[in-house]
């Protein structure tokens, strides 16, 4: 952390970021005042540090496409941590936390797992898989909590399918990856998970290394740790990117999706009646629940940002869920509209960093969320949803909990 | 006009594909391709242009004709 990020004691208050959302899917309450004071403002961190918060659409774009002035470089003392659990990410390298050109070698190691026409080829496997947990459901009736017995699942099964992780280790997984995304995690709990999961990756490697099977990590080791292109070590951090980021958001998404259509029955009647709304509602689902609340970069260079003067060094976290609310790009964007259209949110984020996963991820969310309410038509909360018990901030936002009834 | 695309630059986020199927494909190494560069007339330059803002990595654009 730099001296010149931190504010002289005494100063008037700084808001803080991040802060817990009180209903599940808006944007919290408190993240008003930022927008009030313009789309570029300063917040507090919660080591104290103070950042840019950049809560426009248009400027989050900007920071997002420039990365040479924003780094993304985790590893990096200027680099702001959120939560805790980012100072533990420190360790790990790989690319989501890496500056072109770094990252962009390692991306597209991988590209061609994740195109369109791959996904498209991965949607008949997705369904069966969609009906059979649905069948277990029905069996097991009247009540069923969808997180552990439905959204968890689908995105699990999948990435472990597509990675060639046995997909019977997943309570261990699960469990650590928990431990490394959720908001509340302290530093030696993410740090502790963060050691699970790589000695586990570290084991699973090396028995891939004598008997290759077919999966992306598989053909990762061929191509590039057998060529010398990776190490073992840097295929661990990799995997555990893809997996951690494979399932735990998409998993939220389902089941923060399926109470946002409940909550909205209007909107979901209008799914009902035209099946082609699939896809639009499915990237408005994206826009108004922004699963990852804000991303962050630290500037490189001198520059200046909405008239703001930002130092090299100095910390920005880019708001999505206010800049995927701003009305100067999403007319009436706090209304939940399934026949919006409109793709240019950034719930994926924007610039170099876009999500690998995100065709993958829109795939297993139009699948699931339409298979669910056509083979459960009377599906309901089983609790106000004001009670639904909510992640915390700082990491992906969704329920912990979704009991329902039908 | 016409489209062009810079295969280096593309991150294959597949924005364009799903943006606007009928111009972009992508290759099996999982990067832009352009199936027609042709751009028919106003209403289909300014869906073409909504399909370049997308592009998370500035790798396709809508550029004059020569000549
Ligand atoms: C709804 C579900 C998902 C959401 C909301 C989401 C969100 C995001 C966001 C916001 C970023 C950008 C981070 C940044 O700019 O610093 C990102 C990057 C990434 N996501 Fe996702 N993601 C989802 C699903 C997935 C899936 C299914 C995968 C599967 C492999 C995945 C893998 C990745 C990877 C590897 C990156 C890093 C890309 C890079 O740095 O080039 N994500 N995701
Ligand atoms: S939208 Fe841009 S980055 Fe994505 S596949 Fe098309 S050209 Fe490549």
């Amino acid at each position: 952390m730099t001296e010149t990020t931190t504010a002289p004691a005494g100063a008037p208050e700084v808001p803080e970021y991040p802060l817990p959302r009180s209903c599940p899917y808006h944007p919290p309450a408190g993240y008003d005042r930022y927008t009030a004071e313009g789309p570029v403002t300063r917040v507090r961190l919660y080591n104290g540090r103070q950042v840019w918060a950049v809560s426009g659409h248009a400027e989050a774009r900007q920071v997002l496409l420039d990365a040479a002035t924003y780094s993304s470089d985790r590893i990096h003392p200027h680099f702001p941590a959120l939560a805790p659990r980012f100072e533990s990410a420190r360790k790990v390298r790989n690319f989501i936390g890496m500056d072109p050109p770094d990252h962009t070698v390692q991306r597209k190691m991988m590209l061609s797992t994740f195109t369109v026409k791959k996904v498209a080829q991965l949607r008949p496997g997705i369904q069966k898989l969609v009906d059979d947990l649905i069948d277990r459901i029905e069996e097991r009736g009247p009540v069923a909590d969808l997180v552990p017995d439905f959204a968890l699942p689908v995105p699990s099964i999948v990435i472990c399918e597509l990675l060639g992780v046995p997909y019977d280790d997943h309570a261990f997984f699960e469990q650590q990856s928990r431990r490394v995304v959720t908001g509340s995690t302290t530093l030696e709990d993410s740090a502790a998970a963060f050691g699970e999961l790589s000695r586990y990756l570290d084991g699973l490697i090396r028995r891939k290394q004598a008997e290759p099977g077919d999966g992306l990590l598989d053909t990762l080791i061929a191509e590039q740790v057998d060529t010398g292109a990776l190490t073992r070590r840097d295929l661990v951090d990799i995997a555990l990117l893809l997996l951690v980021a494979g399932h735990e958001t998409t998993a939220s998404a389902i089941a923060l999706g399926v109470v946002t259509l409940l909550e909205n029955p209007d909107q979901l009647a209008a799914l009902r009646a035209d099946a082609s709304l699939l896809p639009t509602a499915v990237e408005e689902l994206l826009r108004f629940m922004a699963i990852a609340d804000g991303v962050a970069r630290f500037a490189t260079v001198d520059t200046e940002l909405a008239g703001h003067r930002i130092r090299a060094g100095d910390g920005v976290v880019v708001v999505i869920s206010t800049a995927n609310r701003d009305e100067r790009a999403f007319a009436g964007g706090d209304a939940f509209d399934v026949a919006r259209g409109a793709r240019n949110h950034i719930s994926f984020g924007h610039g170099v960093h876009q999500c690998i996963g995100q065709n993958l991820a829109r795939a297993e969310m139009e699948i699931a969320l339409s298979t669910l309410f056509r083979r459960l038509p009377g599906i309901r909360l089983e609790v106000p949803s004001r009670r639904l018990p909510l992640k915390e901030a700082g990491g992906v936002q969704g329920v912990w909990e979704l009991p329902v009834t039908w | 006009m016409r489209i062009t695309a810079d295969s280096d630059r593309c991150l294959g986020a597949g924005q364009c594909v799903l943006s606007a199927p009928d111009r972009f494909d992508q290759s099996d190494e999982g990067t832009v391709l352009v199936l027609d560069p042709r751009v028919d007339g106003d209403e289909d330059a300014s869906r073409l242009r909504e399909t370049v803002a997308l592009c998370p990595s500035q790798a396709i654009a809508l550029v004059a004709e020569e000549g």
